[in-house]
């Protein structure tokens, strides 16, 4: 069966579960090969081998994580010419949808962003994408060359099947052009124990409601008890009170959790934009008209901070 | 400082998109169009670039006849002159073939500054940027929500999963923005009287030696096999707490096994 590759999302070697969806997918179609870019491999290996991944492509060079996305893209395009791929498969980020785009002009190939599925029809690959916010799905291929795919976190639950995962060390001269944009001073923020926003199967997220940084803790503490991750919309994180990452929306991040809580949340379109196609949508807000109860399975009209305490301690007590 | 944004004209994001079934494209004839709402971020971040440095700003628009509302925004925002890219050819156009087109367009022009929207509301893929960075074989200067400019580098803030990274580069380059970067105007009275007198050039495929075999559905490298729309979500509970607002909550969620 031909190869299909896999970029593996990870952070300093902590694979993200995003890359084991993809590995899942890609032994639907063929022979998953992962393809690890950057440092901290001994740590990811078990985990891509759990996973499926009959090979890995190991490119460590520091240089392709030095400058944004087009060296990535350069290693990809020199992975495609020797190995024939029958298709890349890429985390739908916004570096893995760069990577992907790039990729896709080097190679003469058709690139499609932001799938939650992909099947064989025949020899074909059909991607499925849900578009407009949920209200439509399309399906559609790739016509030119290498399909290149970049698929949604949480769109094929990950299934261990363990493999080989034979280490074949790759390494590309990368073009000047690749070098241009170099990255200076990498700011990490401290992340939480909590999960991450877009692999969690709960989202709470909070809004302006919440009225300040420290009144978050009234979200976090429901949080911790569905074991969900914390979101926030763009009001709140404009107000310094939650960090940028943890935004959900067109601008933010995109999540489709099982669960997602809004709580003092108005629901405008670009928040919207980035959760409505979550399974189950539940608001709490104090005002009736807000527009975020014409998407929810339950609304509970009244004050956040009456309603999610409550709810926090009515779930401690029947644990 | 020679500065070209790039702007789309999109359906209102409140409106109901859908895709024209014959075409399977956006169908835009159904909704009223406006300016990507990202894309006056790159606009206001073009003009302040302008104004601080010195220079001149050209917006960029592809988009069918007539569908320009979209570059008079930017003209009424303060941008100096237009240029609008528009022919039948191109309608269908996927990211691939709108970065060629657009690529070429930037060919007729000279520029220091290529400035973009993060993402247009309607397709969202956010990779033109990225595209046209590759094409243009110029550094990839993507999700800024910092810009400064100093004599012929230029230094951003790329926003992250991870937090940010600090980009350096030399001009020319590509920077698309996201909506943390600033506030655009609004444009005043004075502004939309000028706009009715700043130039605007229309080019069609040719006039910007576009290949139309490269653009276009014909042009497409991926094509849409299908598509249906979903019924909508069935209507919810809404309940006004009570007092007991918290505890209903949860006994809804143990009926969905969340708790
Ligand atoms: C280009 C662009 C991109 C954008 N991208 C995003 C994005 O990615 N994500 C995003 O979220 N937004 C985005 N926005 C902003 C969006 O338009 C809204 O401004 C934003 O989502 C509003 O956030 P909010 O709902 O928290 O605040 P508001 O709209 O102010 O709503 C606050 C809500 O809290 C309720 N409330 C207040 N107090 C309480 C209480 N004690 N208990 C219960 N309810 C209470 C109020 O009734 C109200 O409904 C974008 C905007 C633009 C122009």
């Amino acid at each position: 069966m031909a190869e299909i590759l896999v970029l593996v999302d990870h952070a300093d070697g902590a694979v993200k579960k995003v890359t084991l969806e993809l590995l899942t997918k890609a032994r639907e179609l063929g022979t998953p090969a992962a393809v690890f870019i950057g440092s901290g491999y001994d740590e990811a290996k078990d985990k891509l081998a759990e996973y499926g991944a009959a090979k890995v492509y190991v490119a460590q060079d520091p240089e392709l994580t030095g400058y944004v996305v087009a060296p990535k893209a350069e290693l990809l395009a020199k992975l495609i010419a020797e190995a024939q791929p029958a298709a890349v498969l890429v985390p739908a980020t916004a570096e893995g949808k760069e990577v992907a785009g790039r990729l896709a002009i080097k190679t003469d190939s058709g690139v499609i962003t932001d799938a939650g599925d992909l099947r064989l029809d025949g020899d074909r690959l059909v991607a499925e994408q849900s578009i407009f916010g949920g209200s439509s799905i399309v399906h559609s291929a790739v016509t030119t060359g290498t399909p290149i795919i970049t698929m949604r976190p949480n769109s094929t639950p990950p299934a261990a099947a363990p493999a080989a995962a034979e280490r074949v060390e790759v390494s590309v001269e990368l073009s000047d052009a690749a070098k241009l944009a170099k990255v200076v001073n990498r700011v990490v923020v401290p992340k939480g124990d909590r999960p991450e926003l877009t692999e969690a199967a709960v989202v709470i997220s909070g809004g302006r409601g919440v009225g300040s940084a420290e009144n978050f803790s009234v979200i976090e503490a429901l949080a911790d008890q569905l074991g969900a991750a914390v979101g926030a919309s763009r009001a709140a994180v404009d107000s310094g009170w939650y960090p940028h990452q943890s935004q959900v929306g067109q601008t933010g991040k995109t999540v489709s959790p099982q669960l997602y809580i809004a709580a003092g949340i108005s629901g405008a379109i670009q928040h919207r934009a980035g959760m409505q196609t979550s399974k189950t949508i539940v608001a709490v807000n104090k005002d009736p008209e807000a527009p975020i109860f014409e998407l929810v399975d339950y609304g509970v009209v009244g004050d956040l901070f009456k309603v999610i305490p409550q709810l926090t301690e009515e779930i401690a007590k029947r644990k | 400082m020679k500065i070209v944004v790039l702007v789309k004209q999109v359906p209102d994001t409140w409106a109901e998109k859908r895709l024209d079934p014959d075409t399977l494209t956006v169908d835009r004839a159904s909704v009223d169009g406006l300016i990507n709402e990202m894309d006056e971020f790159a606009v206001e971040e073009a003009l302040q670039l302008a104004e601080k440095h010195g220079g001149e700003v050209t917006v960029v628009c592809m988009g069918p006849e007539g569908a320009t509302d979209a570059y008079k925004k930017a003209l009424q925002m303060g941008v100096d002159k237009a240029v609008f890219l528009t022919d039948p050819a191109l309608a269908g156009s996927d990211a691939v073939g709108t970065s060629y087109a657009l690529a070429q367009v930037l060919g007729t022009l000279e520029y220091d500054l290529v400035i973009l929207g993060s993402e247009a509301s309607d397709a969202r893929t956010s990779i033109v940027p990225a595209l046209l960075a590759e094409r243009l074989g110029l550094p990839q200067l993507t999700f800024a929500s910092k810009v400064e400019v100093d004599g012929t580098s230029i230094k951003i803030n790329r926003q992250t999963d991870y937090g940010h990274d600090v980009v350096e580069a030399g001009l020319p380059a590509v920077v698309s923005v996201v909506e943390k970067i600033n506030e655009p105007r609004y444009p005043s009275f004075k502004g939309i009287m000028a706009a009715k007198k700043k130039p605007v050039q229309t080019l069609d495929a040719a006039a910007a030696a576009i290949d139309t075999a490269r653009v276009g559905a014909v042009g497409s490298w991926s094509k849409v096999l299908d598509a249906t729309v979903t019924p909508p979500r069935s209507k919810g509970t809404i309940v006004t707490d009570e007092g007991s607002g918290g505890v209903e909550l949860a006994d809804f969620l143990a009926t969905k096994k969340f708790v």
